[in-house]
């Protein structure tokens, strides 16, 4: 402090911030890159370990052994959901009522925006069936729930078999102490969303569903079950979760603690852990499953039916079983007892899940990575911008205090002896206009698809897609062109205050985002910040105007589908890419209107206008 | 200070007095040549046996009409007894009611009945000889000047949708309220004295009853024994729903029994069977009566109950099969010596012709009675007489089961409770009644008491039945006071026949003090069971199509005495996350990470805003000496 209390030194340290502010922001940048690609690295991550003491000590023996019986229950909801051509409801009642449950039933329908193309769905019907368990002697104040989705097709019967053969085993012990909710949801996650809107008797995305009638008070926990084949050679976790949500560590340690116990093979992101950290393979697999989990993360979307339940704060994560060509192999029974070793454990919670981390990356499950060390990579970014605001911000100073000699010493940034002070208005109207592009880039895709549908030869999921595209492409001629309307030609005074403006903006945002959902904020950060603090008007238009492109949002989403295709190792060539690109754009709108997925608007009404602004900046003269 | 001693140290006498008095029952059962008082105690209950069942039927007749069920027996079996009239100045009775639940569960009921003619509270009596009253409760009531006590320890859940309604219903956790005598002056100093001591007798958290979870309902809990006192300044109602029951609960409350659990039914009680089930809960209640029929004088009735069910399905073993041994563990061979009836009731009523189950040993007599509005007969097994025992000299009651176990049963009033929404800042509180009957409507008195740390928006209060707005005739509401007062609210609703009325109400969440949070609070917080009580319309009166075989001219009106019953209705606690501070180190490292990053990032930008000037060089030290003294004058300073 006292070293800026001096005004002789302060001047020297401005004068050096200011000679080598764009090294500094470089080797921050690198440092970033490399510190965040350096979480991967075995010896730089801690190792996991149980931090429940209810959940840590007492081990479990497991004794279910109707494997077999749930294959033929699972044969025989396949022969039902056949028969019924959906989720057979009144067998299902059946079934978990001769297994001694409580069973209720809730239909609900819902109506999508758009038609989902993906699924093949738009007007929903359908009906949960869950049955409770009432655990002796407890008061209805806690539950457990197990999941299994009641999917089309051959898939997942094992799952609901495996439920209801554990309902069966489960109502026979003597030892629960919380009641156990078994649900089988139909049309996965909306069924999901209906059944725990329908739990917690609220209505946020707009779904038509019939009121609940049985309840088992504060939901403590969640299981979903996945489950498409008689054997399965590995299990895999699914952890993320709706807005990049994660349930406690403690939960990914529990699986991880009971496959180690009953040597099934585990995986994350469906990759295996290695053992050689240090060969460079080792490495590489490492970083791989990070980034799998990073852009897993930032996409905000719910990998599983557990996503949606992180938002009424119940910790769940998805457990899927996968069938490859290893030669090892696990039957229905050994998936049964970690199930039952793993709700036991949730049984003997004694409050909810809150001693382990709900901030972390995992390059493998027996790794992770806290936030105390991904912050730094991107607290290096957030300096850049940081480092670029006072820069800028004498720049301000300098203009406020116009005419007073003394401010002369400051002479980093020359050029700011201009008499006039440029309105408020320069400022404002690019960012109200930016502003307005992203409300329209919002609001419009949605509602303009009738309207494209009878112009032009496309479907609704392409009208709406094709209207965001087109509408993001005009925003990029749209500001700067109004800026030159309403006040003529740009100030050098006005380009640099609304630079100080979009830097703090977008660093507050972004930090803001980080905070939340690190992985979105990182990414954003990543191929945001370089261009957004070097851009001034003065450099050569049509290359710098290639690089922002480049580096835009939608084109950031465009890289993160050829990353994402790389990592689960079916690489794409461009015209399927641009397929996908289309259908991640659909599905983040899908998810924000049936789920309240919340990427979409902020990648809309915030960072694409902030981005716009800086677009804004480039075209200032 | 010097009651509060007082009351610990009485705390200690009644714990110790309470250890000593089965040690009397003991004694009583294994010596023989012991002081002439004590034989004449063994003898007195073995005179009643042999001529005191009628009297006691009238008894139980008055009894049972003044609380909420209702007898009716007019079995011709008992004809053989005779109609002497018992002489004993204190009496005991015991009793066990078996009913196989809907469900395939079965649904024991015990009721152990001390009944003394004599009146702890009247002026100048000072009552010190106890004879078969537990002398701990009866020094209680009268130190105290107590009307009537009602205490329940709950484990457990009662499934109204399986099981049906409870002979004595009760909430999950304890349960307390008392009537004080209107003699009282400080009832409040009487209630915490009441509880510290009640807490010591039955080894329970009753303690942890103070004026924060207190209320005084004002319609809900009427006395149930003699007195008009309906002044509810002098009743005292408190819940503690996270209240665990287990067997150092259960051994006190054995030894209240004269028997101690040494004779009678009471052997049945081993607590490894008893918390070996799906619903446990053990009450005392005790209340004034009257002594006879002219009701001259007071009597004192304590009523210890224990009602138990036991699950089908973890009983383990796939055949469908209830005995008195597969149950308790014990069979029995022999009634309460001091008992003056004790019997066996088992609920035959679903059953009349053995297709659901077997019951053996078969039974000659037959009892009927209307019990919460339905018609029940059940099969009476004597535990005073000798043939029951059979030849084995033991009595083993099995229950086979044939039948599959049944639906969800749609009971005439059903209640449920929860939390709607997320998150920790607000909350809704949900209360459904449903109103079952086809046709008629009838009202209930909802009680609900919210613990000061729930922050009710009462202007939220909704009450809607078949979505309509239904206004309550009755809505009595005492706003909470931050750590002294829960909230109490209690309404009168008329429930539309076939109908669901739902209550809601907005909350908001406290932000406790961090010594106010318990050592689990990640946990949540309980909120006790709402209380609905009703008068419902009988099944008995529903029934239109008479096929028993009633004369048609006592049949044409509805009886009145049946046409109603009381019940009351306990919901599921709730159990609310409250915004709970992160009591963990990395919060402490983020606290203060985040303190030293404000703080340098206050003066760091300061710093940066500011401008700062070379300072004129300083003063030589003569002048700034003489600009001191300057100061000190008054007078203007050198530069």
């Amino acid at each position: 402090m006292g070293l800026l209390s001096d005004p002789n030194r302060r001047k020297a340290l401005t004068n050096l911030l200011t000679r080598l502010n764009t090294p500094i922001c470089m080797v921050c940048y690198l440092a970033a890159i490399v510190w965040f690609m350096g979480l991967a690295f075995e010896p730089f991550t801690l190792r996991t370990y149980m931090s429940e003491n209810a959940m840590g000590s007492t081990m479990v023996e497991e004794r279910f052994s109707a494997g077999e019986r749930a294959l033929s229950t699972a044969k025989e909801f396949d022969a039902h959901k056949r028969k019924a051509g959906g989720m057979p409801v009144e067998w299902l009642v059946k079934s978990m009522q001769a297994r001694g449950l409580e069973v209720f039933t809730q239909s609900f329908s819902r109506k999508l925006p758009f038609p989902d193309e993906n699924k093949e769905r738009y007007m929903v019907h359908g009906t949960n069936v869950y049955g409770i368990l009432r655990a002796p002697r407890a008061p209805r104040t806690e539950a457990l729930v197990i999941t299994a989705p009641c999917s089309p097709g051959n898939s997942n019967n094992q799952a609901v078999g495996l439920l209801l053969a554990l309902a069966q085993y489960f109502r026979n012990q003597v030892y629960w102490a919380k009641d156990i909710i078994f649900l089988v949801n139909e049309h996965d996650l909306i069924g999901m969303q209906a059944w725990l809107e329908g739990y917690h008797h609220t209505n946020i995305t707009g779904m038509d569903y019939s009121p609940l009638q049985g309840r088992a008070g504060s939901i403590q926990a969640a299981l979903s079950l996945e489950l498409s084949s008689d054997v399965i050679t590995s299990l895999d976790l699914i952890l993320e979760g709706l807005n990049g949500q994660l349930p406690n560590l403690d939960l990914a340690n529990l699986f991880y603690a009971f496959c180690q116990k009953l040597g099934v093979l585990c995986t994350i992101q469906g990759k295996l852990q290695r053992n050689d950290w240090d060969s460079a393979e080792g490495y590489t697999h490492a970083a791989q499953t990070m980034m799998l989990m990073v852009l897993k993360q930032a996409c905000g979307r719910s990998w599983g039916d557990h996503g949606l339940f992180l938002r009424y704060h119940i910790e769940a994560a998805s457990i899927r079983g996968i069938n490859s060509f290893r030669h090892y192999k696990m039957d229905a029974t050994t998936i049964g007892r970690l199930l039952e070793g793993m709700v036991r454990k949730l049984n003997n919670l004694l409050e909810r899940l809150h001693q382990s981390y709900f901030f972390y990356l995992l390059p493998s499950l027996s790794r992770f990575v806290s936030i105390g060390y991904y912050m730094p990579a991107f607290g290096l970014l957030a300096v850049i911008l940081l480092l670029r605001y006072p820069f800028h911000s004498w720049a301000l100073d300098l203009w406020v205090h116009l005419g007073t000699p003394a401010l002369e010493a400051v002479d980093g940034v020359g050029e700011a002896e201009q008499p006039s002070s440029p309105g408020v208005l320069t400022v404002l109207t690019p960012v109200v206009i930016s502003h307005l592009t992203g409300v329209a880039l919002y609001l419009l895709p949605v509602h303009l698809q009738e309207m494209a549908v009878e112009h032009f030869p496309v479907s609704e999921t392409e009208a709406v897609v094709l209207t965001a595209i087109a509408i993001y492409t005009a925003g990029l001629a749209l500001p700067h062109n109004t800026q030159r309307l309403l006040s003529g030609e740009g100030t050098e005074q006005g380009w640099k205050v609304l630079k100080l403006t979009a830097l703090l903006y977008l660093a507050v945002l972004l930090g803001c985002t980080a905070l939340i959902n690190f992985s979105l904020g990182f990414i954003l950060a990543v191929t945001l910040v370089p261009i957004t603090a070097s851009i001034t008007p003065n450099m050569p238009k049509a290359l710098s105007a290639l690089a922002m492109v480049l580096l835009s949002p939608a084109f950031t989403i465009l890289y993160c589908v050829f990353i994402y295709q790389e990592l689960v190792e079916v690489p794409v060539g461009f015209s399927e890419g641009w397929m996908l690109f289309l259908s991640v754009i659909s599905q983040g709108i899908l998810d924000h209107a049936l789920y309240g997925s919340l990427v979409y608007p902020l990648l809309a009404l915030f960072i694409y206008p902030c981005w716009l602004m800086f677009w804004n900046i480039l075209f200032w003269n | 200070m010097a009651a509060h001693r007082c009351g610990l140290s009485l705390v200690f006498i009644l714990i110790f007095s309470n250890l000593a008095h089965p040690s009397c029952c003991d004694t009583l059962e294994k010596s023989n040549g012991n002081t002439g008082e004590k034989q004449s105690i063994s003898d007195a209950p073995r005179e009643v046996n042999i001529d005191g069942s009628v009297a006691r039927e009238d008894l139980n007749e008055r009894q049972w009409q003044s609380t909420d069920v209702e007898v009716d027996r007019s079995d011709g079996t008992k004809d053989s007894e005779s109609f002497t009239p018992a002489a004993a100045k204190d009496q005991f009775q015991e009793e066990l009611v078996i009913r196989p639940l809907h469900s395939g569960d079965i649904y024991a009921s015990f009721q152990f009945r001390t009944l003394w003619d004599i009146d702890f509270l009247q002026e100048g009596q000072k009552v010190s000889h106890y004879r078969l009253f537990p002398k701990s409760l009866g020094q209680v009531l009268s130190k105290f000047s107590v009307r009537e006590l009602h205490i329940s320890f709950t484990q457990g859940f009662w499934r109204t949708m399986q099981w049906g309604q409870p002979f004595i219903p009760s909430p999950p956790g304890a349960e307390l309220w008392v009537w004080f005598h209107d003699t009282v002056s400080d009832v409040d100093g009487n209630w915490k004295e009441l509880t510290n001591v009640l807490s010591g007798i039955f080894c329970a958290s009753l303690n942890f009853i103070d004026l924060t979870n207190t209320v005084q309902p004002s319609a809900s809990f009427k006395p149930l024994g003699l007195g008009n006192v309906t002044d509810h300044r002098f009743l005292r109602y408190a819940t503690l729903p996270r209240e665990i029951v287990c067997t150092e609960n259960l051994t006190p409350w054995k030894k209240l029994l004269p028997c101690g659990s040494k004779a009678g039914l009471a052997v049945l009680m081993k607590s490894e069977k008893l918390f070996h089930s799906s619903f446990h809960s053990q009450a005392v209640h005790i209340r004034p009566v009257c002594q006879d029929e002219k009701c001259t004088s007071k009597a004192w009735e304590l009523r210890q109950t224990l009602n138990v069910v036991f699950d089908l399905y973890t009983s383990g073993q796939s055949k469908k099969e209830w005995s008195l041994f597969k149950m308790f563990s014990r069979t029995l061979t022999e009634a309460c010596p001091l008992a003056t009836s004790s019997k066996i009731f088992v609920d035959i009523t679903d059953n009349p012709e053995g297709e659901l189950f077997d019951l053996s040993p078969a039974t000659p007599l037959l009892s009927q009675a209307v019990v919460l509005g339905d018609r029940r007969t059940y099969s009476v097994y004597d535990l005073t007489k000798v043939e029951t025992f059979g030849q084995l000299r033991s009595l083993n009651l099995l229950l086979r089961w044939k039948g599959d176990s049944g639906d969800m049963l749609r009971p005439l009033l059903h209640a449920e409770r929860y939390v709607a929404g997320f998150g920790l800042q607000t909350g809704e509180i949900h209360t459904v009644i449903y109103n079952n009957h086809p046709y008629r409507a009838f009202p209930v008195l909802l009680m609900d008491s919210v613990p000061w740390y729930l922050q009710l928006y009462i202007h939220t209060l909704t009450v809607t039945s078949k979505s309509r707005d239904n206004k309550p005739s009755y809505i009595h509401y005492q706003p909470a006071k931050d750590r002294h007062r829960p909230h109490l609210l209690e309404m009168l609703i008329q429930l539309p026949p076939h109908s669901m009325t739902e209550v809601t109400v907005q909350f908001e969440r406290a932000l406790l003090k961090w010594t106010e949070y318990t050592p689990d609070p990640n946990h949540g917080f309980y909120v006790g069971s709402c209380v609905v009580s009703a008068l419902v319309p009988s099944m008995v009166a529903m029934n239109t199509n008479f096929t028993l075989d009633q004369p048609l001219f006592s049949s044409f009106v509805p009886v009145k005495e049946e046409s109603s019953y009381f019940v009351r209705v306990y919901t599921e606690p709730l159990l609310v996350n409250l915004p709970t501070p992160d009591f963990s180190m990395p919060y402490n490292v983020i606290c203060l990470t985040c303190t030293v990053v404000a703080v340098g990032y206050g003066s760091f930008y300061n710093l940066l805003t500011r401008t700062f000037q070379v300072d004129e060089p300083s003063l030589p030290l003569a002048k700034r000496l003489a600009n001191l003294i300057r100061r000190i004058r008054g007078v203007p300073l050198l530069t």
